[in-house]
């Protein structure tokens, strides 16, 4: 069959120096040709119609990563060999397309300075960003990955971590595309007996979707895989999570919160597997919404199977309006209704955004949130 | 007169629980209501803050010649009235000085004052926060998140100082707390009190009465004032017990 990506993909090929790779480009591109766009009947896609984003032509452009991937390493083919471009029609085009980059935080390296990447989508064009991430053993660094398109764009993004014995890694992915862009992205962290603290902004795009995976695989390992989803007018936005407890003393954490206004609507998606070995294990996931309008919609999915009993795990959803209580406890202090009902959504939002430890991030976010909820606090 | 409550009749959900209170308070003058469970008392304290559950049935309350009950919360709190909550409530991801500073300049504004930036504000509130001995790491902290009972009292306290009220409403601010702490808040409504507020204490219990003076106490029973007298009414109820002034009440 043919796809409008078919151009593009022969010159990506083309340019691509690595055998293996292209290899596996061409096995994307095959999987891509094969399950096209995801669409509504696929269980996981019931929510979240991407036929927009299929209709429209893209020209493939350039994300500007400069880093290259030449000098990957082993590892870094194992990750991309290991990446699950099969799991739907976007994640095969990412990795056939992928514009791919490797980090490498050297063994006890400690950066000081957070890596950033940003990316940002020009009008009518399409980018396929492909980041590597290996935080090498007893290292520390934090990744910042931000999305910034302006116009109507489509962003499909992968990125891949692997976070090896006492290596910490803290993650920052903030989504800031225009409400007319469209954007999925896919991460797929592995975490050894180290520490994984990830916290996913989304208040961009007219369609956003964001899939993370994080698979404990050796014992003692922490993660903490947090977010919040802001929305406005038309904007639809999905997240997936699955948190697999794959080997036994893991501990994951997880808070997603969503405040969600106009006709926006929100989606979360949470799975926690426990595995039969997994004993020990220490896992909670809340996800809470707030809706502002009657016309704003949420579903939420927290979904915990677990298949060992000597576990503590916790799981709950939320939907629901400001509390009654806490407006009229904001009134009784002299402040007009409008500014408790922003107060108390800030405060809301808030909580996710006060564990930002980047104090530029965290000021450009608080204005953000302050500038949706027109208000000045 | 500052607050004229005129044969109020009020409840929640539709059951009266006042049933014909008359209250008069002045400028300069401290008040305790007392009274058994079930008396009233937290009706009261809401409906004069004008908590949206509670209705009132019939009856008057006029705040320095104004009618109360036509107020908004907001207005009321803006117009002087303060209540300090029996159950302050927690809110989440926002600190205790933007909360204050905000409350702070949403009055000024309405005075028609000059309004304070974030750092005039903390110089302001650090000297506030002293009254209630209360240490200003608390101000970066969520509003009452993770505060022991003692200190969200000491908070509601805070709040009192810095918004200045002028009927302030202290709605069992006694209960649930130990002796310091007792103490601690009883010395800054003290400090607080002057010739130009007013202050209703409401409260089951007389020990706080052993640390703030009354003017005034009020025996609330059965929705009604049954028994008015100075500060030794307070001791002769504690002596007698409730059920002294339950009688009166039939």
């Amino acid at each position: 069959m043919e796809t409008q990506f078919d151009e593009s993909f022969k010159a990506r090929l083309a340019a691509e120096g690595d055998a293996a790779i292209k290899a596996l480009r061409e096995r994307a591109f095959a999987a891509f040709t094969d399950k096209g766009f995801p669409s509504l009947k696929d269980e996981d896609w019931k929510y979240t119609n991407v036929s927009p984003i299929a209709k429209e032509t893209w020209k493939t452009a350039t994300a500007g990563i400069e880093l290259e991937h030449e000098d990957a390493g082993i590892r870094a083919h194992e990750l991309l060999e290991r990446f699950k471009y099969d799991r739907n029609g976007l994640t095969a085009l990412n990795l056939a397309m992928a514009e791919i980059a490797v980090i490498k935080i050297a063994k006890d390296t400690v950066v000081d300075e957070p890596i950033e990447l940003n990316f940002a989508a020009a009008e009518g064009t399409a980018i396929f960003p492909h980041v590597v991430v290996i935080a090498e053993s007893g290292s520390k660094a934090t990744i910042v990955e931000s999305y910034s398109s302006e116009a109507r764009s489509f962003t499909n993004a992968a990125v891949q971590m692997l976070v090896e014995d006492n290596a910490s890694l803290k993650h920052y992915r903030v989504q800031k595309d225009s409400p007319e862009a469209f954007n999925y992205g896919v991460t797929e962290v592995t975490l050894g007996k180290g520490s994984f603290d990830s916290t996913n902004i989304n208040l961009g795009g007219a369609i956003s979707r964001h899939d993370i995976e994080l698979k404990f695989t050796a014992e003692g390992g922490e993660a903490w895989v947090d977010g919040l989803y802001m929305l406005d007018g038309e904007q639809h936005s999905d997240t997936h999570s699955t948190i697999d407890h794959a080997v036994p003393n893991c501990i994951s954490h997880q808070t997603y919160k969503g405040v969600l206004n106009g006709r926006s609507r929100g989606v979360f998606n949470g799975k926690v597997f426990v595995r039969e070995n997994a004993s020990g294990t220490d896992a909670q996931q809340q996800n809470k919404n707030l809706l502002l309008s009657n016309d704003a919609r949420v579903d939420t999915k927290p979904q915990l199977e677990i298949f060992n009993d000597d576990v503590k795990c916790s799981h709950g959803a939320t939907v629901g309006q400001l509390e009654d209580e806490e407006m009229f406890y904001l009134l009784t202090r002299g402040l007009p209704e409008t500014l408790a009902r922003n107060l108390l959504t800030y405060g809301f939002a808030e909580e996710v955004i006060n564990k930002i430890e980047i104090e530029a991030i965290k000021s450009d976010l608080d204005a953000t949130v302050l500038n949706r909820l027109h208000a000045e606090i | 007169m500052l607050l004229e409550v005129k044969d109020l009749h009020a409840g929640i959900e539709g059951k009266e629980i006042l049933k014909g209170l008359n209250l008069q308070v002045r400028k300069g003058e401290v008040h305790a209501i007392m009274g058994p469970n079930g008396s009233g008392k937290s009706t009261l304290s809401k409906v004069l803050a004008g908590h949206p559950n509670y209705e009132v049935m019939s009856g008057e309350v006029l705040y320095d010649g104004k009618d109360l009950l036509e107020m908004e919360p907001d207005q009321r709190a803006r117009d002087g009235v303060f209540m300090a909550f029996q159950y302050p409530v927690e809110v989440p991801g926002v600190s205790n000085s933007q909360f204050l500073r905000l409350a702070y300049n949403e009055k000024m504004k309405h005075l028609g004052e000059e309004e304070l930036d974030p750092l005039e504000f903390n110089d302001y509130l650090k000297e506030k926060a002293k009254i209630v001995e209360m240490d200003p790491q608390f101000f970066k902290r969520s509003v009452n998140e993770g505060f022991s009972g003692g200190e969200k009292k000491r908070n509601e306290i805070l709040q009192m100082a810095v918004i200045e009220p002028k009927l302030a409403i202290l709605d069992e601010t006694d209960s649930g707390l130990d002796i310091d702490a007792l103490r601690i808040v009883a010395e800054g409504v003290n400090k607080l009190r002057s010739e130009e507020n007013a202050i209703i204490l409401v409260t089951h219990y007389q020990r706080l009465l052993n640390y703030i003076q009354p003017d005034f106490v009020h025996v609330l029973a059965g929705g009604k004032i049954v028994k008015e007298g100075g500060k030794e009414l307070a001791l002769e109820l504690e002596e007698k017990g409730y059920d002294w002034v339950k009688g009166a009440t039939n």
